[in-house]
């Protein structure tokens, strides 16, 4: 399986590298383990893979009647769901109660929460499904950070931590 | 018998040079639009929230279609409103 796909051969670390586009990437995580660290573990031995996985930002807008407590337990879980799907955690930040621009589902405020990861493409369209089941979620949006996002990225959260 | 010199018009007529518009994005090196910050974007915007054109602005059509592409993900979001009476 490995062999086929091995274009290239590390000197350095007397390993051949696995180069492959995305979806073949993705095809081999569907095909013979279920995330990208089972693929890793399946492979270190003969291979090690390149950085496939994009950066993604997602922000989302929680219902305004939730708790403190809810608001939290329920961010938790797409936090959570992203690291089951073998998503990398950048960041997350809680933007609080924010009254929104117009009244969305009647309501006039929500909660704003933002997460930074690092995710292969098929895990976006998985999240954004449960977004759309839950019905506490008012609104969604996942951008993928291209190279000067990213760094612009990293520049908010150095400016935040400071 | 006037001259052509001594024409005089009732209101001045403006003589100075217009200042030349200039794209902010590539005067200070401004790679990327945030989305999430409408206080930025809304000096691309007139008081109904529209999105104001080139010509007033002077931004360079790279970083235009990026502003409007950061303006429109912004209004998703309710960050900013999709049509308003007195935005500023």
């Amino acid at each position: 399986m490995t062999t086929s796909k091995v274009l290239s051969f590390d000197k350095t670390q007397k390993k051949p590298v696995l180069f492959c586009h995305v979806l073949t990437y993705s095809y081999l995580c569907t095909a013979f383990a279920k995330t990208r660290a089972q693929l890793i573990t399946l492979l270190t031995n003969q291979t090690y893979i390149i950085d496939l996985m994009n950066q993604y930002e997602t922000v989302f807008i929680l219902t305004p009647v939730l708790s403190d407590v809810q608001m939290k337990e329920a961010a938790d879980k797409f936090v959570n769901y992203l690291k089951d799907k073998g998503a990398e955690i950048i960041s997350t930040e809680n933007w609080g109660l924010k009254a929104l621009a117009y009244p969305i589902q009647k309501k006039t405020s929500g909660f704003y929460q933002m997460v930074e990861f690092k995710a292969e493409p098929t895990v976006i369209a998985k999240l954004e499904l449960q977004m759309r089941r839950d019905e506490r979620v008012l609104r969604y949006l996942t951008v993928k950070n291209e190279k000067y996002a990213a760094a612009y990225a990293e520049k908010r959260r150095n400016k935040k931590e400071a | 018998m006037a001259a052509p010199s001594e024409i005089r018009y009732l209101t001045p007529t403006t003589v100075d040079v217009k200042k030349k518009k200039y794209c902010r994005f590539k005067k200070s090196g401004i790679k990327y639009i945030d989305y999430k910050d409408p206080e930025f974007l809304k000096k691309f915007l007139n008081e109904q929230g529209k999105i104001l054109p080139r010509r007033i602005t002077g931004t360079s059509l790279k970083y235009q279609r990026r502003v409007a592409q950061a303006v429109k993900r912004a209004r998703h979001l309710a960050l900013l409103p999709y049509v308003a009476d007195l935005l500023k």
